[in-house]
């Protein structure tokens, strides 16, 4: 596999939920290391086309690939190792509200992964680390704030060696103190060679980490390129405009989308 | 003119009923078990289960939930030996004919309480087990269903304790459990009053202790966001 080759590719996803179609003939591919960030007005299918990527919501047609080799849904073998490769993040956490955050991370490392207890707790303690909640380990979701509960999620994602993280507006159920800390880690995570694809609102943050802006309206994706490109000053962009009306609800300051 | 209450309970009453509080007890703890293991199964087939499945087990719980225990009760002991299949009948003594319609009937509610505790819990939580590499199965019975059991368990205890009570239907089939040994008790005494009255307090004894033990349960799977609310 060269360092070129993408490591997940989606081919032509369309899906029509409640008579709408959400997805209308959506490709993309992502090579590893990269960092692939989609913006677009809500219901454009951000969130839909992240869940039809891990095959959470089946896609009427449409292919996915991971390394090359094409994901049959039929074959659940198949699709749970596929979604183990492939990282989660919710944009309202989904933890599991009966264990502690310990007990988060370490779950699917003994029912999946099927680790012993000793090696999964490892795995657990260092991951909750990382994201800087070692302290937290024994607290359960409804004693954690909203950014914590966010770093625990990335702490169970990463504890499954994704080869890519899909995060789904990772930030867009938090207060405004509590988004920091959870960007500090998505930071880390891409200085650190994650390969992700993130659909978020935050533009200024991941103008400095996207390789790639993907925008999306209506089910399609409607223009990519790099930040700096779509965002230059002359450049006569949708996502500049767009970028520009959320600036302006936000109160981000224009200057920060300058690169 | 008859004995004091007092001697007649010392001597009659509590010896007779004592005993039958021990046949109670055979009849209630399997029939309990096994009322919360057929409700817990048939509650998560019915909303994780494949479609065929869920079918039968809504029939299932249409009938045992929509026809009166008596006539359960009746058809485990009288009508069940006359159905023959390939020559074969099965005849169930009084005790296990009991256990059999309580334990049916009570699953029959359980899994009702199940259902609801299954449908608290947020669709998410399922996608992020199934994205971790969970299987449905998997994320069912490790994500699912002890959140669900939790919330369920007020109600399955509700069912626990109307059970205690609806075992006196055993009497009919001949079980000398406390209803049957109150009933002969006050045949033979023609203290009516008296016999049922301290009857009632033998139940509400038995209640109380089943309540306990419940309580006991909830706060031994309590966590934060699934605590009993303290007052």
């Amino acid at each position: 596999m060269s360092e070129s080759s993408p490591i997940l590719e989606a081919r032509g996803l369309v899906k029509t939920l409640g008579g709408n179609r959400v997805l209308e003939n959506v490709s993309l591919n992502i090579g590893r290391g990269r960092v692939k960030v989609l913006i677009g007005p809500s219901g454009a299918g951000k969130s839909t086309l992240l869940q039809c990527l891990n095959l959470l919501i089946p896609p009427d047609s449409g292919r996915v690939l991971l390394e090359g080799s094409e994901i049959d849904a039929r074959n659940r073998r198949e699709l749970c190792s596929f979604r183990q490769q492939v990282g989660m993040i919710f944009q309202d956490f989904n933890l599991f509200d009966h264990l502690s955050a310990l007990d988060n991370v370490r779950v699917a490392l003994m029912k999946v992964r099927r680790m012993s207890k000793l090696d999964a707790t490892e795995r657990a303690v260092a991951e909750l680390t990382r994201v800087g909640l070692a302290d937290k380990a024994a607290l359960y979701p409804a004693n954690l704030s909203g950014g914590q509960k966010q770093r625990v999620a990335i702490a169970r994602a990463l504890a499954m060696d994704p080869k890519v993280m899909l995060l789904d507006e990772p930030t867009s159920a938090l207060d405004p103190e509590l988004i920091g800390e959870v960007l500090a880690v998505i930071r880390d995570l891409a200085q650190g060679g994650m390969t992700m694809i993130l659909a978020t609102h935050q533009i200024s943050f991941s103008a400095g980490l996207a390789d790639e802006f993907i925008f999306m309206e209506r089910g399609r994706i409607v223009e990519q390129g790099s930040p700096a490109e779509l965002l230059a000053k002359g450049a006569n962009s949708r996502t500049k405009a767009f970028c520009a009306k959320i600036s302006e609800l936000t109160g981000e300051a224009d200057a920060e989308f300058r690169q | 003119m008859s004995t004091p209450y007092l001697e007649f309970l010392s001597t009659e009453l509590g010896p007779g009923l004592v005993a039958g509080l021990w046949t109670s007890l055979v009849v209630i703890g399997p029939s309990v078990l096994l009322g919360a293991l057929i409700g817990l199964t048939v509650g998560v087939l019915r909303v994780y289960g494949p479609v065929p499945v869920r079918f039968v087990a809504n029939g299932y719980v249409s009938l045992f939930r929509g026809t009166p225990l008596v006539v359960q009760v009746f058809f485990w002991y009288f009508a069940l030996p006359f159905i023959k299949i390939g020559g074969v009948s099965i005849v169930l003594d009084p005790i296990p004919a009991a256990i059999v319609s309580f334990a049916l009937c009570s699953g029959a509610y359980q899994s009702e309480y199940i259902r609801g505790g299954l449908n608290s819990i947020k669709r998410g939580q399922i996608r992020a087990a199934m994205a971790l590499g969970m299987t449905t199965r998997q994320a069912v019975t490790s994500v699912v269903l002890p959140q669900a059991f939790r919330r369920a368990l007020p109600g399955c205890g509700n069912e626990i304790v109307y059970l205690i009570k609806y075992s006196s239907l055993a009497s009919l089939i001949t079980v000398n459990e406390l209803t049957g040994t109150a009933t002969t008790i006050a045949k033979n005494s023609w203290r009516n009053i008296e016999v049922f009255c301290t009857l009632g307090v033998f139940y509400l004894f038995l209640v109380t202790v089943a309540t306990g033990l419940l309580r006991l349960l909830e706060d031994w799977l309590s966590v934060p966001g699934f605590e009993r609310p303290k007052s």
